[in-house]
């Protein structure tokens, strides 16, 4: 495979929280590499804490990892790249004080878009994510799914090849993130877009990617990737078929003795918290 | 001390439940309140005409009303009022341009958030009007020393705010914000301080009205003119209807201002 075909390169990356020996000392991660394809879409998933967004916000540019590096394109990531790289955030980023429109729009000036394209852009993109009769509207007046639509039309309006999703739908029910999960993939099988998915639902990784990475616990690193070989978009009856049960019981069984680790560690860790509070 | 950013969901919560039946006891509460303050000047008024109280301590609600009408009529009050806001206004313009500054300042570390915000938390909760002595010492009996007590009890709850406005700003904007390439300017102007400004204006509402408050009371302590002045020399003179009158005045005027400065911030907190 030709570097041109990798959107994203991800060479021996290790990241640690606090100084070696502090109370707060986390090694997060450890020499992960991983390669992106051009217009894939690439689920991470993994025990919690294992350093899946860690991950994510290494590839765009919110974090300088330990060591390693990473490279988008050609280019060394040193900080964000908001003209290649956009980003949908866990919990709700959009700004409260601004209505929907307002907060696209202001993306797009961030970015550097000219003041006469932002406004036919984000009335295409909050068209695409079905919210065009809600662009007055302020974040707080719209339900979880529907901040988190307008959030990913913030995103889109920013045109850029890569989309960084970091469990875009973990706030949500199940009902709507079953939706949200079918409209996405429906959007992005159009778009043409390299994707970087973070979840922590089995379910959602296979209906969604095109391979899922799958992280062993903390020290997280990359245990093995798995391809789900299925045309986008996704129908509905994908989620109901064979494949798809034997594909999420393999990944299953992958995560569930990284899982255990993880439950594990956390339950050691927070011991030893104990017993330094006592002493 | 430090308002809780109203969030928006909040907000929106606030619009649905603004139903009728709401309105009708919000209209009932304000009906006690009016009948309470009526009662009470109906036993002023009882008390003052049936009863055995002197009229030196206590002049009848009659009088009061006819001296304020008087007061009014000849525009005798325009000087001392005007010293007054006057020394308002020039006290809280240094507070407020000092402690939105200083405050944005500290704000941007959280080391010296640390630092800071307990030490200047502490000397807020001291009574400041025990400085007044001192301030008279060092400037006199003349606007000047008002002036320095009204900057010094209006300089905290104004610094603390913007602090606590700027301070505290969820991460998660400020990583959006930069993720899609806001610059210092751009944060600052669509982040932090969109974030912020409800909180602060908080801070200026409350201590606009502790300068006020600490303007008038080392006016009757300690002062050559203005209202507080007025209404304690009526009082050395044993001239107390008046002095009520006065009273009632100063009471009127601090109302008003707290109303716009309230309606000011509900406006703009609302936008």
């Amino acid at each position: 495979m030709t570097g041109n075909d990798l959107a994203i390169r991800v060479r021996n990356v290790s990241h640690q929280f606090g100084e070696e020996g502090s109370t707060q000392f986390v090694r997060a991660m450890l020499e992960t590499s991983l390669d992106i394809r051009r217009g894939e879409l690439l689920c991470l998933i993994g025990p919690s804490g294992c350093g899946k967004s860690t991950l994510l916000n290494v590839i765009g540019g919110l974090l300088t990892p330990t060591n390693g590096k990473v490279l988008v394109g050609d280019t060394d990531v040193r900080g964000p790249l908001p003209q290649e790289i956009a980003y949908v955030f866990q919990e709700n980023a959009l700004f409260p004080w601004s209505t929907v429109l307002e907060n696209v729009n202001l993306g797009m000036m961030f970015q550097g878009v000219p003041k006469a394209e932002r406004e036919p852009r984000a009335r295409q993109s909050l068209a695409a994510v079905g919210l065009s009769d809600f662009a007055n509207h302020y974040p707080g007046q719209l339900s979880g799914g529907m901040r988190q639509r307008a959030a990913l039309a913030r995103a889109l309006s920013l045109e850029t090849g890569i989309l960084l999703m970091d469990e875009p739908f973990g706030a949500l029910d199940e009902q709507t993130r079953m939706v949200l999960g079918e409209d996405l993939s429906v959007l992005l099988s159009r778009t043409g877009k390299t994707i970087v998915f973070v979840t922590h639902s089995l379910g959602e990784a296979v209906f969604l990617a095109d391979r899922v990475a799958v992280f062993s616990a903390r020290p997280g690193t990359i245990k093995e990737v798995i391809t789900i070989d299925e045309p986008h978009p996704r129908k509905p009856g994908f989620m109901t078929s064979e494949k798809f049960t034997s594909l999420r019981n393999s990944l299953f069984a992958l995560l569930h003795e990284e899982i255990r680790k993880a439950m594990e560690q956390s339950t050691a860790s927070e011991r030893a918290a104990r017993r330094g509070a006592k002493s | 001390m430090s308002a809780e950013p109203e969030s928006a969901v909040s907000k929106s919560a606030a619009l649905k439940s603004a139903t009728p039946k709401r309105d009708r006891s919000a209209l009932g509460s304000r009906a006690v309140q009016v009948a309470f303050v009526i009662a009470l000047v109906g036993l002023w008024y009882v008390g003052t005409t049936y009863g055995q109280i002197s009229p030196i301590l206590l002049p009848n609600p009659l009088r009061v009303f006819d001296e304020l009408v008087d007061v009014l009529a000849t525009l005798e009050f325009v000087t001392d009022l005007r010293i007054t806001l006057t020394e308002l206004a020039i006290a809280f313009s240094i507070s407020a341009a000092s402690g939105i500054t200083l405050g944005y300042l500290i704000s941007r570390s959280q080391y010296s958030i640390r630092v800071f915000e307990p030490l200047l938390a502490g000397i807020y909760s001291v009574p400041i009007i025990l400085f007044l002595p001192l301030y008279i010492l060092f400037f006199g009996l003349g606007p000047a020393s008002k002036i320095a007590l009204g900057v010094t009890t209006s300089f905290f709850p104004i610094i603390l705010n913007t602090i606590a406005g700027f301070g505290y700003v969820d991460r998660i904007f400020v990583l959006s914000a930069r993720s899609m390439g806001a610059s210092d300017y751009q944060l600052f102007r669509w982040v932090l301080l969109p974030a912020a400004f409800p909180i602060i204006l908080t801070g200026l509402r409350i201590g606009f009205t502790v300068a006020l408050l600490s303007i008038l009371g080392s006016e009757t302590i300690a002062s050559l003119a203005g209202l507080g002045h007025r209404i304690v020399h009526l009082a050395e003179g044993m001239d107390t209807a008046r002095m009520f009158a006065y009273i009632a005045f100063a009471v009127a005027i601090a109302l008003t201002l707290n109303t716009v400065t309230s309606s000011l911030e509900a406006r703009a907190r609302r936008r």
